[in-house]
């Protein structure tokens, strides 16, 4: 798939937005705010206080908090679906919200919670979807398409489900071929929002363990909404934890993952121990 | 993996072309003067080829001046109303949209009707007179389908049961709307009222409508051709769709304005024909799948031949007396609209 992928020097001249010379940071958000109000002229009902972070080619971000803290506004403001209302995000130097349609489908890939097809169709047919933003009006799909396609089904270990219909598969197997779609877009920013919702224990481990590996093959910076707090420290690079639309901490799990800030976060007694491999663990504890 | 081709689609609108033209000659026979099928159909050929410019047998003013044009009529009608179908089913996310389920052929009704009301109190030249009443039933489709589209949404969200539900309400108030202005007009009669309610093809049509609506059907089906693989994508919602580098809001505005011209030009030669719309893309889907690219050419031929067929029956089983077309279609589309919607419900 790599020798596919556009160098991300090679969109540079397609480009009108800003550029900056960040050698070596892929992802940069830069004091990003949001604010959601029901009527322009009433105060806000949800705020996301200006928050920054980067991340680099190969790297695993996990957004953690509680419900409604804010991660998955934070996702759509990094996809471009949402103008943040101050900072600016940064993709490979270019400011996101700065690029059209089409390029910002070339660059950011983002894998949303199931949602539903209106009629059925077969896997191949839906990872082909990914490559819609690199074809013109009414172009039919090349063998090259075709191609990145197949190795896209390969690369999540789902070529053998290529013939079968999507409303005739597991949670798990449709998990595997949003996620290859995504891979078809040939993406520099791989975007999941809470990718492991109605996997079973071992499906969750087993999207995990992909994501690892095709961030460190395809050098995707991978953004990973999630409420799997030991998935996220086992798996992740860093992780940014929020509460009530405050960003409280950013940084390695070891780090980020403090007892007494994860209870405060998550009003629940909690443990964290390091494991051997210096990866943190959070036990529930019963309150009696 | 066998993507759709070029070469795949052509073939098969190829094989839905000689299917169409074997439904139109076989119309063309049907009727009170019996002629041979074989003889008209290497006259037809004859003169699609441009070997000779007319039928000269004895059966040729039938076939060529009574027939031949009420079919042509159809058979525009029928793929408008088929590629408008497939356009709404896609647009609005809701696999029973269709122009007359959702309302929209009755808004373009009152809009003719209100336009033929202007005209008539107007003196306008015959060429200008001859463009309002299309002009008239554009605008009231794609007045109804913004009310719809409006009704119908729900937290941002367009709800397929309360967009329904808004259609059929929306229908039936045009309906009552459109039997207030007829009752109200002068010469108003029982025929004129189900030819607007109903759908009927008998009223001869003059030939400047004829090709304003060819040339119609060409540029809106054109347009939304323009659009068929971001509509592929639009199945899976509109922010899917933008994620994956569909114009979500170019999309939306170039196929709701070019089906609602569909649906304005067939609505203002043949009235409200229902269940075209409905039946002729999902009939298309089973046999061609959902890939817009194949759905939109098969919808148009499908329309095509579905009502060219609708119609020779509408007008030989109780013949001599012809039934409204639109009595045929709501036969046959209203019983698959219902197992449409248990299906869905189940």
């Amino acid at each position: 798939m790599s020798t596919q992928r556009h160098p991300p020097l090679a969109h540079a001249a397609a480009d009108s937005g800003q550029q900056r010379s960040n050698s070596d940071i892929r992802l940069s958000v830069e004091q990003v705010s949001y604010a959601y109000s029901a009527n322009p002229s009433q105060a806000p009902l949800f705020t996301l206080e200006a928050l920054s972070f980067q991340a680099r080619p190969g790297e695993i971000v996990a957004i953690l908090g509680p419900n409604a803290c804010g991660k998955s506004t934070l996702l759509k403001l990094i996809s471009g679906a949402l103008e943040p209302l101050s900072g600016r995000i940064f993709l490979n130097g270019f400011a996101t919200n700065s690029l059209s349609t089409k390029t910002r489908a070339q660059r950011i890939a983002l894998v949303q919670q199931e949602s539903p097809l209106l009629f059925p169709s077969r896997a191949w047919q839906f990872v082909l979807q990914g490559r819609h933003a690199y074809g013109r009006t009414l172009r039919f799909e090349t063998d090259d398409d075709v191609a990145i396609a197949n190795n896209a089904l390969a690369q999540v270990n789902a070529s053998h489900l290529s013939d079968r219909w999507m409303d005739k598969i597991s949670g798990g197997e449709k998990q595997r071929i949003v996620l290859a779609r995504a891979l078809a877009q040939q993406p520099l920013l791989l975007l999941l929002d809470e990718p492991t919702l109605h996997l079973d224990i071992g499906a969750q481990v087993d999207l995990l363990v992909n994501l690892r590996r095709l961030a460190a093959e395809n050098r995707y910076t991978v953004v990973v909404v999630t409420h799997e707090l030991n998935l996220a420290g086992e798996f992740a690079d860093q992780v940014v934890l929020l509460q009530k639309g405050r960003c409280l901490r950013v940084g390695r799990p070891a780090i980020v993952y403090q007892k007494d800030l994860l209870e405060q976060v998550f009003q629940a007694p909690l443990s964290v121990e390091l494991t051997a491999s210096g990866r943190p663990r959070v036990t529930l504890l019963s309150n009696n | 993996m066998r993507p759709l081709t070029l070469q795949r689609v052509v073939l098969r609108c190829a094989i839905l072309a000689a299917i169409l033209f074997f439904v139109v000659v076989v119309a063309l026979k049907m009727g009170a003067v019996q002629v041979s099928l074989y003889g008209l159909a290497r006259d037809l050929l004859s003169v699609l080829f441009g070997h000779t410019q007319a039928i000269s047998s004895d059966y040729g003013m039938i076939v060529m001046d009574i027939r031949l044009p009420r079919i042509l009529l159809g058979l525009v009608v029928g793929a408008s109303l088929a590629v408008a179908g497939t356009s709404f089913q896609a647009l609005l996310r809701n696999p029973l949209a269709d122009p007359y389920v959702l309302g929209i052929s009755s808004g373009a009704a009152v809009g003719s009707i209100l336009a033929l009301i202007i005209e008539s109190s107007l003196s306008f030249s015959p060429e200008v007179a001859g463009l309002i009443t299309p002009l008239g039933a554009f605008l009231g489709a794609a007045i109804t389908i913004a009310a719809v589209y409006f009704l119908g949404r729900r937290e941002g969200q367009i709800d397929s049961g309360t967009l329904l539900l808004g259609g059929i309400i929306t229908a039936s108030f045009l309906s009552a709307v459109i039997m207030f202005l007829l009752s109200s007009l002068a010469g108003g009669n029982l025929r004129g009222a189900t030819y607007w309610l109903m759908g009927d093809l008998s009223t001869p049509q003059p030939k400047s409508l004829l090709y304003l609506l060819g040339v119609g059907f060409v540029i809106a089906f054109g347009a939304i051709y323009t659009t068929a693989s971001d509509l592929n994508l639009l199945l899976a919602g509109e922010k899917e769709a933008m994620h994956l580098g569909v114009d979500v809001r170019r999309v939306r505005v170039v196929v709701y304005l070019a089906a609602s011209v569909l649906t304005g030009l067939a609505v203002s030669v043949s009235g409200a024909i229902g269940y075209v719309g409905l039946l002729v893309p999902h009939v298309m889907r089973l046999i061609f799948g959902s890939d817009h690219r194949m759905l939109l050419p098969a919808a148009a031929l499908g329309g095509a031949i579905g009502i060219v067929v609708a119609d020779t029956l509408a007008r030989t089983i109780t013949s001599p007396t012809d039934l409204p077309v639109g009595a045929v279609t709501a036969l046959v589309g209203a019983p698959v609209f219902i197992y449409l919607l248990r299906r869905r419900l189940a």
